[in-house]
């Protein structure tokens, strides 16, 4: 296939560069936009089509043991969405928790060509690896679990900062990480080693010896990804997600950050009032104000959807909370010295208070923020519902009177609860853009996405221009990755890979003399077998670390 | 004694000796990474296998390079590329063709596998629908509370092994992972431990348990659930002694210690999983486990054979979205155990063609099975001649996993390991020869559907409009 085109004719909205819908030719070579083109280019008439960045998802679970376990369980979720092969693409099925092969098809099919799996245990990372390898068409990356490490656990309260920032930069490495991410930090020792308990506040001293709390925790590694410079700040799920009266730690974890650079992972299950063991009212308008006037933070926000989810998290004191409603199934799965893990089905049910207020939350805080680059478009995919959900969510954003109709049909208790029903503001094409494509691209540090720029990465998403939004942007009419057109006229035209984008910051050998002695004492497999080799790369770039 | 060790020495001395460490043994779940593999590069055979137990040392010994051809066709010499041609045109043809196997291979094989059997829209299985298939069905029934191996080492002061026979099926489960490591809350090893072990047979594993259980044969269901009753505080009457054997002293002493240990743990074999029950015996044990996390945490493993059949349960399940059984034919994966399993699709005769990859079912499976695999044309993949590849139309012979190449294995818990290969094969790997089949079986589709006008090109060329 050619690999020089000229789209034209096409509304472009590519916010990086201030293109806000102007008709704008768009020049494809080698991979990359291009200023120009020679005459005999191939060209597409994008002719009543917007144009836009491919899209971006900063936070998602698509690969690794916690979602390949969640597909094992479910089977009767899958069984009536299934995903036909076709003569260039692989079957697979779909549910909340798809197959490798059709996660990355239907990420394509709306448009989106990045996403980022956002919960690794370092253990893990050589099995995302190898589903990555069968995740077509999207570039992804990953975020390895750190907050629960028991060796960096030690070294924080031991003061050794020194070789604790060497062990994360060396954990990163070994594992091809995109950047450091944080669950429930300090909770994984209440829950495996005290009896299925759980830290409640962000100063309670936790860990085996009791003696260090989730606040040093956070700020251990603020400081220290900061100061390597890796491209996306740490990721972090506070502590007391989905408990009432969390946004008080939310905004005690934001605050410990200063003035240095986090992401907020998921924020809307992270902004409730209320007295713990009480229903929840919303505090979206004091989280939204916080995220507005601390440009050091971005978040996403984790929107919840109704119906089906899976639950699926680090933080397996909160799945087990749950699992107390649900009464179902449930997994629960801890990894030696680094992680835990919870998974259930779940469904978000209108009727309910809380599923309402959730949603709620998660409209309030998108239709509050002033800065719509670093409040990011997701559903926590699959735990808010499924990434397939996003159009939906485009249209609850651009739509107010399609808002209006959706709460009458919800929990009107939980509507009195929270500001949704007076804000007026309605999305633009050109904040939408921001949010799935340049916003979080900006948040990645990831240079040649989100933007149409000369120079860019040819990811490209062509629309047809509808008034019904949830139907535009639920599938694409062309999809180009890399400067390839992936579908044409809605069609699969052929497949690939994508590549696998991590960070390599630099750090001193010798700790490697501290880490093996502790790793013969207490896992169970060989140090020298522990860190990933290159060949589970098979495409890959580096992002330079500052 | 010594004599010996002396003479061996000079032995090794003599030789072209290379050493491997940290390498690993693919012979049994448990996936030990801690090999030192002594190798004679001249004689190209392991000479020595350190840390492993007397099974992986033997699987280490035996796999020596025989002078075999490397692709047979009805059992006539042929070039691996003419192998993979007809392979190909067969497996193409067939109208329900089957692949079946994949325990003991890399997991880069097992994704082929898959791949080809989504292009020929056939039907995959894997050994796992023979051993622990009814654990697969437990766990998506209730889940299940687990956890990996070096969790158990660390943390576990209560061991209960159920319904298997690790000192002999899993040699080192013991002294690797569960019974006398010592780890970061367990720093006296097996003292910090009480370990139980519920079969119905007096095996050797025996002799490591502090408390011996032995329930009637075809009992372990009723055992569970009164386990699980007692955990949930209801009464059970003294009948249950004669009902499975086992005292309701024993049963309530057992509860309590369950209740008040600080991370518990019980692992099942097959002697629960393919005994009366199946897989109401694993979803009782999986239940009893998740129902302890209500006083204390508590998790539950079901302790897997072959090396790397986990991995092949996890490539299934992520490419296709079900764990085995699966069926493409109409160009999505299904997934019905009974139907789609090997056992059954060769039984009701309905595979036309079957390709069987690193396992033996010409051997193990049931008579009307081999009968009907006998009668199709089958592809053959394997290391070593067997009787499945005495039967084949076209048979690879293949490089070993973990001795002559690398790639990856899945352990038991999911914890993925790579291998390091300790000398050269010249048989090609499994991987390599299921990519050139992989290829030729795509060509093969994708020209059927050019002669229909449906390329790829012709569909971008379709949706560009010329100005
Ligand atoms: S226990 Fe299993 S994996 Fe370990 S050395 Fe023995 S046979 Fe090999
Ligand atoms: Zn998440």
């Amino acid at each position: 296939m050619s690999a020089t085109m000229r789209i034209v004719n096409g509304q472009v909205y590519d916010p990086k560069n201030n293109i806000n819908g102007e008709i704008k030719e768009i020049c494809i070579q080698d991979g990359k936009i291009v200023d120009a083109v020679d005459d005999d280019a191939t060209i597409i008439d994008a002719k009543g089509m917007v144009i836009m960045p491919g899209g971006v998802d900063i936070h998602c679970h698509i690969a690794g043991p916690k979602v390949n376990l969640a597909r094992k369980l479910t089977p009767e979720a899958r069984r009536h969405d299934v995903h036909p092969s076709t003569p260039f693409t692989r079957s697979g099925s779909g549910g909340t928790t798809p197959s490798t092969f059709a996660a990355g098809y239907r990420y394509a099919t709306l448009g989106y060509t990045t996403a980022m799996e956002a919960a690794v245990s370092p253990i893990g990372a050589r099995h995302v690896l190898e589903e990555f390898e069968d995740t077509p068409i999207i570039d992804k990356g990953f975020y390895v679990l750190l907050g629960n490490n028991i060796f960096l656990h030690n070294l924080i309260r031991e003061k050794r900062f020194e070789e604790f920032e060497q062990a994360v930069a060396w954990w990163v490495n070994a594992t091809k990480a995109y950047t450091v991410k944080l669950v429930n930090p300090g909770g994984d020792e209440a829950w495996k080693g005290k009896k299925n308990s759980n830290v409640t506040d962000i100063d309670e001293k936790t860990g085996p010896s009791s003696d260090i709390s989730p606040r040093q925790i956070i700020e251990a590694f603020v400081k220290t990804v900061n100061k390597q410079g890796y491209p996306h700040p740490p990721h972090i799920h506070c502590n007391n997600l989905g408990h009432s009266g969390n946004y008080i730690t939310t905004l005690e974890t934001m605050k410990t950050a200063g003035d240095l650079r986090a992401h907020i992972a998921h924020i809307q299950f992270h902004s409730y009032g209320g007295v713990v063991g009480k229903n929840p009212i919303s505090k979206a308008a004091e989280i939204a104000d916080y995220v507005n006037k601390h440009p050091n933070i971005t978040c996403d926000v984790g929107q919840v959807m109704f119906g089906e989810s899976t639950i699926m998290t680090a933080d397996a004191p909160l799945a087990y909370v749950l699992k107390g409603h649900t009464k179902g199934k449930w997994v629960n799965a801890d990894t030696e010295c680094e992680s835990g893990c919870g998974i259930l089905p779940f469904v978000y049910q209108e009727h309910l208070y809380m599923h309402t207020l959730q949603w709620a939350i998660g409209l309030e805080l998108f239709l509050l923020s002033e800065d719509p680059w670093r409040i990011i478009l997701s559903t926590d995919h699959p735990n808010g519902g499924s990434f397939m959900a996003y159009p939906k969510l485009i249209k609850l954003l651009m739509d107010e009177k399609f808002r209006h109709e959706e709460m009458k049909r919800v929990n009107q208790k939980a509507l009195l609860k929270c500001s949704l029903p007076e804000l007026k503001r309605e999305y633009t094409l050109y904040e939408i853009a921001i949010i799935t494509r340049a916003g979080p691209a900006k948040a990645l540090g990831l240079e040649t996405k989100g933007h149409l720029g000369v120079g860019a990465d040819a990811d490209i998403t062509i629309y047809d221009l509808m008034d019904d939004k949830e139907m535009m942007f639920s599938t694409a009419r062309y999809v180009f990755k890399s400067g390839e057109p992936m579908i044409a006229n809605h069609e699969f035209t052929t497949d690939s890979k994508g590549k696998v984008y991590h960070i390599a910051p630099t750090y001193d050998n010798k700790i490697e003399e501290v880490l093996k002695p502790f790793f013969e004492d207490f896992y169970s497999i060989e140090f020298s077998n522990y860190p990933v080799d290159d060949h589970y790369l098979h495409q890959h770039e580096i992002i330079k670390t500052r | 004694m010594t004599e010996q060790k002396s003479n061996k020495k000079t032995e090794e001395q003599n030789k072209n000796i290379k050493i491997v460490k940290d390498a690993t043994c693919t012979f049994c779940g448990c996936v030990c990474d801690d090999m030192e593999l002594h190798v004679d590069l001249d004689e190209k055979r392991i000479i020595k296998a350190k840390n492993a137990c007397v099974l992986g040392r033997a699987w280490f010994a035996e796999h020596t390079i025989e002078d075999a051809p490397a692709a047979l066709i009805d059992g006539k010499e042929v070039s691996v590329e003419e192998a993979v041609e007809e392979a190909a045109q067969t497996l193409v043809k067939a109208k329900f063709p089957i692949t079946y196997g994949l325990s003991d291979t890399t997991s880069e094989a097992q994704k082929q596998a898959v791949a080809i059997t989504d292009y020929i829209k056939g039907n995959i299985d894997t050994t796992t629908s023979v051993c622990h298939g009814p654990s697969g069905l437990a766990f998506q029934g209730v889940g299940e509370s687990t956890s990996t191996l070096g969790e158990v080492k660390n943390r576990a002061d209560l061991v209960i092994y159920w319904g298997g026979n690790p000192a002999e099926s899993h040699p080192r489960h013991f002294g690797r992972y569960a019974v006398t490591p010592k780890g970061m809350f367990t720093p006296n090893g097996k003292k910090d431990r009480t370990i139980v072990l519920v079969d119905v047979r007096k095996t050797k594993s025996a002799g490591v348990a502090d408390i011996l259980i032995r329930p009637k044969p075809g009992k372990d269901f009723e055992v569970l659930w009164a386990l699980r009753a007692l955990v949930k505080g209801i009464s059970i009457s003294t009948d249950i002694e004669k009902e499975t054997g086992v005292p309701l002293e024993v049963l309530t002493d057992l509860v309590e210690r369950m209740k008040n240990c600080r991370f518990g743990v019980l692992f099942f074999g097959m002697g629960l999983t393919m005994t009366r029950g199946r897989h109401f015996n694993s979803g009782a044990l999986l239940a009893l486990a998740t129902d302890l996390n209500e006083y204390t945490h508590f998790v539950a493993k079901p302790v897997r054979g072959h090396g790397n059949v986990t991995g092949a349960d996890n490539v299934v399940s992520w490419q296709t979205g079900y764990p085995f059984g699966v069926n493409f034919s109409r160009g999505y994966p299904r997934f019905n155990p009974g139907e789609f399993t090997t056992v059954d699709t060769l039984s009701n005769g309905d595979a036309d063609a079957a390709m069987i990859i690193a396992s033996d079912p010409g051997s193990n499976f049931p008579k009307k099975a081999i009968e009907h695999l006998k009668n199709i044309p089958v592809v053959v993949l394997d290391t070593k001649s067997t009787d499945t590849t005495k039967l084949a139309h076209v048979a690879f012979k293949t490089a070993t996993y973990g001795i002559n190449t690398g790639g990856t294995v899945y352990r038991m818990d999911d914890v993925s390991i790579p291998l390091r290969p300790a000398f050269e094969s010249p048989f090609p790997d499994d991987e390599t020869i299921l990519k050139a089949i992989k290829k030729r079986v795509h060509e093969l589709i994708l020209k059927k559907n050019d002669s229909r006008g449906a390329s790829g090109e012709a569909k971008v060329a379709a949706a560009v409009n010329p100005l």
